[in-house]
């Protein structure tokens, strides 16, 4: 039972470090910048732009707290 | 004879922009994680793929791609953007000097026990996606003309010969120092995370699938704006410093 437990634990802790990494932040803008395109599809705009746009902006953020702690 | 030619070199051509995205990622993860966890991925990909293509058969057009580009797009994006940011903070703190060190100056980053499995998924959900599209190119064009063996021949020749090319490319990449590596194997995993990602949710890219040299060049252009950022505060050229 144990050893079930720690594989799932790793399991775990393997895709939450595959996924979040470091700064959650990043993560969590990607999946808004996918849900915020998924609604404007379904509108029939095509908005490519969104993702770029937030992955450039999050990346010069999450930059600037990493260089500042 | 014309339509044979026409359907080897067409399904060749279609299937190489596949086998050249796929092959990017595995020789990019192996060079910079090691290669043994990467190719055990990648083998496991290609079985995978194996069995779905010979279970499905004819039927592989009716496989719903959109929703795994999402998936697999999301999580590489995701995980690209990590190396992408390490990437960028360990060029702007050591520059490029390390281009004219050896390899074996910086150690892999995998040093733990057993097997790698950030590498066995990168290199898995690269074969598995791209060898999945290479696998619909042939099934339509080759059922569209009934020449479906020229067409398997063409898909097949098209991974072998970008596969081996890889295979001569592997000894150049790995003498690149692992900071810099990382950073452009990380712009590479972004580029086609937020590519796939996006055409599974539906949308349609200016310039196809040569929106992926646009993105391509953002990013580059991005990387290299953030890396003279850094590097200013770094040596306390900014008030941030």
């Amino acid at each position: 039972m144990g050893l079930i437990w720690s594989w799932i634990a790793g399991f775990g802790r393997f895709w939450y470090s595959f996924i979040i990494g470091d700064d959650w932040t990043v993560a969590a803008a990607v999946a808004v910048g996918l849900i915020l395109t998924a609604l404007f599809v379904s509108a029939h705009v095509n908005a490519w732009w969104i993702v770029p746009v937030i992955v450039i902006s999050m990346l010069g953020l999450s930059l600037r707290r990493a260089s500042k702690t | 004879m014309t339509a044979v030619l026409f359907v080897l070199v067409t399904t060749f051509l279609a299937s190489a922009v596949e086998a050249i995205e796929m092959v990017t990622i595995v020789l990019g993860v192996g060079a910079t994680r090691g290669w043994r966890a990467t190719i055990v991925g990648a083998l496991a990909g290609f079985g995978v793929l194996a069995v779905i293509v010979v279970v499905a058969g004819l039927a592989l057009s009716r496989v719903p791609i959109g929703p795994l580009r999402l998936i697999v797009g999301a999580l590489l994006l995701v995980f690209g953007l990590q190396w992408f940011r390490k990437g960028v903070m360990r060029v702007a703190a050591h520059g490029l000097a390390g281009f004219r060190l050896a390899p074996t100056d910086e150690p892999l980053e995998w040093t733990g026990p057993g097997l790698d499995w950030t590498a066995f998924v990168l290199a898995f959900k690269a074969v598995v996606l791209e060898g999945l599209e290479v696998a619909f190119i042939v099934v339509s064009f080759g059922a569209n003309t009934n020449q479906l063996g020229v067409a398997v021949i063409g898909g097949v020749a098209a991974v072998v010969v970008i596969g081996a090319i890889g295979l001569i490319l592997q000894r150049v990449v790995t003498r690149i120092p692992r900071s810099l590596l990382q950073l452009v194997v990380g712009i590479l995993l972004t580029t086609f995370g937020t590519f796939w990602s996006l055409e599974g949710l539906g949308i349609e890219w200016p310039a196809g699938d040569g929106a992926i040299l646009g993105l391509l060049a953002l990013y580059l252009v991005t990387a290299g704006t953030y890396i003279t950022i850094e590097r200013r505060r770094v040596l306390g050229f900014s008030p941030g410093a």
